[in-house]
């Protein structure tokens, strides 16, 4: 097979899995409303697949930080931090975000992904080793493959599991990095932090945690599943992204060691790639405020996420072990999931659709992502519809 | 590396192989893993964790990058298996 014949085959099996004519993967939304509402065809839909978890996309301090950086630096950088693109904003909110944390120091990366594959190949090389979990980011296996250290993975969450891996690795625990996620993107679980410290410091090893979808979410000020453990002086590193609870683009790492800064020297991610707009900047220093004092957010967004989790849970479907910003149902058979995937949007609900092998252990997700901007009325709907599906569904199926 | 080591291996591969593998074709050692057996990566990973478990060793993903057979799997198994 050619370079060519190998991407028509890999359509082919695409094509196999979704029916002609469906597009679930990368669905153009032709217009946003707010937060929790945009037009997709010809649908006025509720959104419940963003991750958006704050509702802060349209908070109007964002905004008008944003307009006003746009005016007064204009659109982009033009270059690196390491040469022409480190302007006044980038440091400062590399500043606010060590502070957030009470560490030393904090980098700012161009995305998310670039934060975990600029940290993740920063420390680590060949000759270390990093112990992952299974259901990890794609970020966090790229970062890992970029930085030429030994992968081992252990089974999602299992502390045993982990344990058995650190043990056979001997006395290479020293030079190894743990890296672990505050919240799970797929099944929208949390580590259990204080278990993995535990292991963490009996092995002598580094932790790297990475709160893309708990910062906001999680602690009293939502510095994520550090802050609601209270473990800020027990995790070695913390990455994230701009992407979802400070709804803009970019990413981030902090630490309490300040050879952090050094990754500034030697990580490809953060010197090869132009540094964030000064937009982009202005809107997340703006957003990080409000995150920082979001707990009427915050609580206005679990009490979504329970009472979506409870209506799904009474509706039968299986679903991951907590509620969170992130709830799947989780389906064996992928046709099952598309069918619900696409008579959700019929019913103006749109929600993610992940199919094997995206999704863990052969299984299909129809994962929803609640934010604090959904109202009660939103949610009922919601999971009044979900439950009718699983009536229509899946117990004329069984 | 004995042999029978790596035998012993051979076979447990190709038992593992086949109860994951979504084609029936025979499994020898030339079979190649991804491209014949239709294995998605994530399968494969998971393998590998089993395997870790069987022999209680650690196999680090990134050598999977030179794995295309049964054989190559067996041998790299075997390889970190007599180094331990
Ligand atoms: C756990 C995790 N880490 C990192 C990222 C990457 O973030 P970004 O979208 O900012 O590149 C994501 C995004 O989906 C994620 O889920």
């Amino acid at each position: 097979m050619n370079l060519l014949e190998k991407l028509d085959a890999a359509a082919a099996a695409r094509k196999a899995m979704l029916p002609e004519g469906v597009g679930a993967f990368g669905i153009p939304i032709e217009e946003v409303y707010s937060a929790t509402e945009a037009r997709i065809g010809e649908r006025r839909v509720i959104l419940l697949g963003t991750n958006n978890y704050l509702g802060l996309t349209f908070a109007p301090e964002c905004i008008q930080a944003a307009h006003d950086a746009l005016d007064a630096e204009g659109t982009g950088t033009t270059g690196s931090r390491m040469a022409n693109g480190s302007y006044y904003g980038h440091r400062a909110l590399e500043r606010e975000f060590a502070e957030f944390y009470g560490y030393c120091t904090g980098i700012v990366f161009t995305t998310g992904y670039q934060a975990n594959l600029g940290t993740i190949s920063g420390l680590v090389s060949r000759g270390d080793t990093v112990l992952i979990d299974s259901d990890s980011h794609a970020s966090i296996y790229d970062g890992c493959i970029l930085s030429g250290a030994e992968i081992i993975r252990f089974k999602h969450n299992d502390m045993i599991d982990m344990e058995k891996r650190l043990r056979r690795l001997g006395n290479r625990t020293a030079n190894t990095l743990i890296i672990v996620e505050g919240i799970y993107s797929m099944l929208g679980d949390q580590a259990p932090l204080a278990e993995i410290v535990d292991l963490k410091n009996k092995y002598n090893c580094t932790l790297l945690l990475d709160e893309a979808h708990s910062i906001g979410v999680l602690g009293e000020t939502g510095q994520g599943l550090v802050e609601e453990t209270g473990l800020q002086n027990e995790v070695d590193f913390i990455t994230g992204t701009f992407s979802k609870s400070l709804c803009s683009i970019g990413g981030f790492c902090v630490s309490n060691h300040p050879q952090l800064d050094q990754l500034r020297y030697l990580s490809h991610p953060y010197i090869f790639t132009a540094s964030p707009s000064p937009a982009t900047i202005a809107s997340t220093r703006a957003a990080l405020v409000l995150l920082r004092e979001g707990k009427t957010l915050r609580r206005q967004l679990w009490r979504n996420c329970t009472q979506l989790y409870d209506h799904l849970q009474k509706a039968g479907f299986t679903l991951g072990p907590e509620p969170g910003p992130v709830i799947a149902a989780i389906l064996d058979n992928p046709r099952q999931a598309l069918q619900i995937w696409q008579n959700l949007l019929e019913n103006n609900i749109y929600v993610n659709l992940i199919l094997p092998p995206a999704a863990p252990d052969g299984k299909s997700l129809v994962r929803c992502s609640v934010n604090a901007a959904h109202t009660t009325e939103q949610i009922s709907y919601v999971g009044e519809t979900f439950a009718r599906l699983h009536r229509q569904i899946l117990d004329t199926d069984a | 590396m004995t042999d029978s080591n790596y035998d012993e291996i051979l076979q447990l591969l190709r038992d593992r192989l086949s109860s994951i593998a979504s084609s029936e074709i025979i499994i020898t050692a030339e079979t190649n893993i991804i491209s014949e057996l239709s294995i998605d990566s994530i399968k494969l990973l998971n393998l590998i964790m089993e395997i870790e478990d069987t022999f209680d060793i650690s196999i680090p993903i990134n050598a999977l990058a030179d794995v295309q057979t049964v054989h190559d799997l067996a041998s790299l198994i075997s390889r970190i298996k007599s180094n331990h």
